[in-house]
């Protein structure tokens, strides 16, 4: 297995990684029988990961939300769908990579599958543009989840963006538009949607495909009103405050659970996503075949009430009275 | 050039100490204009819709001097205004949001950043949202959402046009992630509006960003906005920074958005309750029916 960069609160288990490859090399050029002390010494680095990634502070969520080796949207439509074919453009002019979709199977139910695209080096992530979709990109969601509408098929939603791309051009093509009529629209479609925050949940990036009836997101994942980075530098006047931040915004799958903002955490493997991307997949490909059957039970209308009233109660606020916050989940 | 531009420019060449004094702040009988430093008679500027005569920059207008401008008068009737905040994140940056919403409240007299309410234009029944950049700076929270939620879920029972005048710096970053999701929320009662067949007329004002450019600000039927107001997604710092890229000459202006497509037409304020009560009508919403 090739080793994987260590992020820096993964550092006490540098030196148990090393041991374990030297012993691995000694056990190749001598006769010794090593698997004993192989055995142990992985048990214990496996333990200390457990016992690191149990407890993530918001910002080291970030870094293994960000991690380049977590799994993309198209890694796991590859490994969760029997057939798959991506579709391109918003049929206005643009292809936006940043931005995928297409038509798979998942089980035995047909759907409609698209979400941002990250890359996994500097030029990857140049060509999808780190995961920023355009308002091209939102336009080309809309054009599929109106497919998806037009031929009953459920919709499989994957957020993993850092937000929209913020450009000269981007403003220029409406980004603001692009967005809020997917969030309108969204509210429109007949078939069941299902959005799951497989890395990060950019602001209204990730929104614009993010109007769902179930809300999922994977343990380690976070998503934000703001970029910790963007809400230190405006509240803080400070951007090394981002570590401050991100505990402030209430960002991991936890906090929002209690929030009622998401509707169920998927578990990460020990170590993160990127420990064991087939796994991951496993747990996510589990998880929507069960919410796919729950939705798929419900009438049109009930669905589209479901998903209106599911929205229409988030918040708190205090009403006249009332001593403390009313409406929450 | 008439007389009137030459003196225009003769004022804005002028090196005089640039006046901070707009007219929602202060209380003096006389106000300077931020932009030509023109110097008028604070009633005559109040009476021509706070837009100065010299150079006819918009000055910015509380929620309660812009319903005076747009709804009949004694016509309008607030709804929903004992929803106050709380601290569902118990956030605290440098000051805590406690702290942050109880400063706002006493220096507006408003509870949270939008009056809502109902009222008639020309006699023509309407659902009015009015949002108030003195107060966090019309950022959108729980409070925000759930008013404009309720007011839109109002109108479309009543079948009368919404108009929403949008003033925001974007979502409200101290109640984290239930701010982004109003976006959402807002946007479904527009989508039941919208479905009703009703008329829904955003007005786009100085500064309209962010969270709120990002949904009910662009999903009009038909979008208005006023001279020269800054519109846009993602904030000019943002982009100039980050990215490095050159802003163009009047990017992010009303204007230019409407040289893009995407509003369809740019109303100073002295005529914007005549321009408002033509196109209800051309919508057939002056035959509408009270509730």
């Amino acid at each position: 297995m090739a080793r994987r960069p260590l992020l820096d609160f993964e550092k006490p288990l540098v030196e148990l990684e090393e041991q374990i490859e030297q012993i691995r090399q000694l056990a190749k050029d001598s006769e010794v029988d090593v698997s004993q002390q192989l055995l142990q010494l992985e048990t214990l680095a496996a333990r200390r990961r457990e016992d690191i990634f149990s407890a993530l502070t918001p910002s080291q969520k970030i870094q293994v939300a960000r991690h380049p080796q977590r799994p993309s949207t198209l890694d796991y439509i590859q490994v969760i769908t029997e057939e798959w074919l991506e579709l391109h453009g918003d049929r206005r002019g643009f292809d936006d990579r940043a931005l995928v979709g297409g038509v798979g199977r998942i089980g035995d139910q047909a759907v409609v599958l698209l979400g941002q695209q990250k890359g996994r080096d500097t030029k990857e992530n140049v060509a999808r543009n780190f995961g920023m979709a355009s308002p091209g990109g939102y336009r080309k969601a809309m054009r599929l989840m109106d497919h998806a509408d037009r031929f009953r098929l459920p919709i499989i939603s994957f957020i993993d963006t850092p937000g929209a791309y913020a450009g000269v051009l981007a403003e220029e093509q409406g980004q603001g538009e692009a967005i809020a009529v997917n969030l309108r629209e969204m509210f429109r479609l007949r078939v069941p949607i299902i959005a799951t925050v497989i890395g990060e949940g950019g602001s209204g990036g990730a929104l614009g495909i993010g109007v769902a009836d179930r809300l999922l997101m994977f343990e380690h994942s976070v998503y934000t009103v703001a970029s910790p980075e963007a809400c230190a530098s405006i509240l803080w006047r400070d951007a090394a405050k981002a570590p401050a931040a991100a505990a402030a915004l209430k960002i991991t799958a936890a906090d929002l659970l209690q929030l009622g903002v998401i509707d169920a955490v998927l578990s990460e493997p020990s170590g993160g996503n990127h420990w064991s991307p087939v796994q991951a997949a496993q747990t996510l490909r589990a998880a929507l075949l069960e919410q796919l059957e729950d939705l798929g039970r419900l009438r049109e209308s009930e669905l589209l009430n479901q998903r209106y009233e599911k929205f229409r109660r988030m918040g708190r606020f205090i009403e006249a009275g009332a001593t403390d916050s009313s409406l929450s989940t | 050039m008439s007389l009137f531009d030459w003196f225009a420019d003769r004022r804005k060449a002028t090196p005089v100490v640039r006046a901070t004094q707009d007219v929602e702040d202060g209380d003096g009988l006389w106000s300077k204009c931020p932009e030509c430093s023109l110097v008028v008679y604070r009633k005559d500027l109040i009476a021509n819709a706070s837009v100065c005569s010299g150079c006819g920059h918009h000055h910015r207008l509380d929620s309660s001097a812009r319903l005076l401008l747009m709804a009949d008068e004694g016509s309008f009737e607030p709804i929903d205004r004992d929803l106050a905040p709380t601290d569902p994140l118990a956030f605290k940056d440098r000051r805590s949001y406690a702290d942050r919403i109880l400063d706002s409240q006493s220096s507006t007299g408003l509870r949270d950043a939008v009056v809502t309410g109902f009222g008639r234009l020309d006699g023509m029944p309407l659902a009015l949202g009015v949002m108030d950049f003195r107060f966090m700076g019309g950022s959108m929270g729980s409070v925000v959402g759930e008013k404009l939620t309720r007011l839109i879920e109002a109108a479309t029972e009543r079948r009368v046009p919404v108009v929403i005048v949008c003033a925001s710096g974007g979502a409200r970053m101290q109640e984290g992630m239930l701010s982004l999701m109003q976006m959402a929320k807002v946007s479904g009662a527009l989508q039941r509006h919208r479905q009703a067949e009703l008329l829904y007329i955003p007005l786009l004002t100085h500064p309209t960003t962010g969270g709120v450019t990002a949904s009910f600000a662009m999903l009009g039927d038909l979008i208005l906005a006023e001279p020269k107001a800054l519109i846009g997604f993602a904030g000019r710092r943002v982009i100039e920074q980050t990215l490095r890229e050159k802003l163009p000459d009047g990017f992010q202006t009303a204007e230019y958005l409407q040289d893009h497509g995407f509003i369809d037409h740019i109303v100073p304020r002295t005529r914007l309750k005549a321009t408002l009560s033509s196109l209800l009508r051309l919508h057939g919403c002056g035959l509408a029916v009270a509730a």
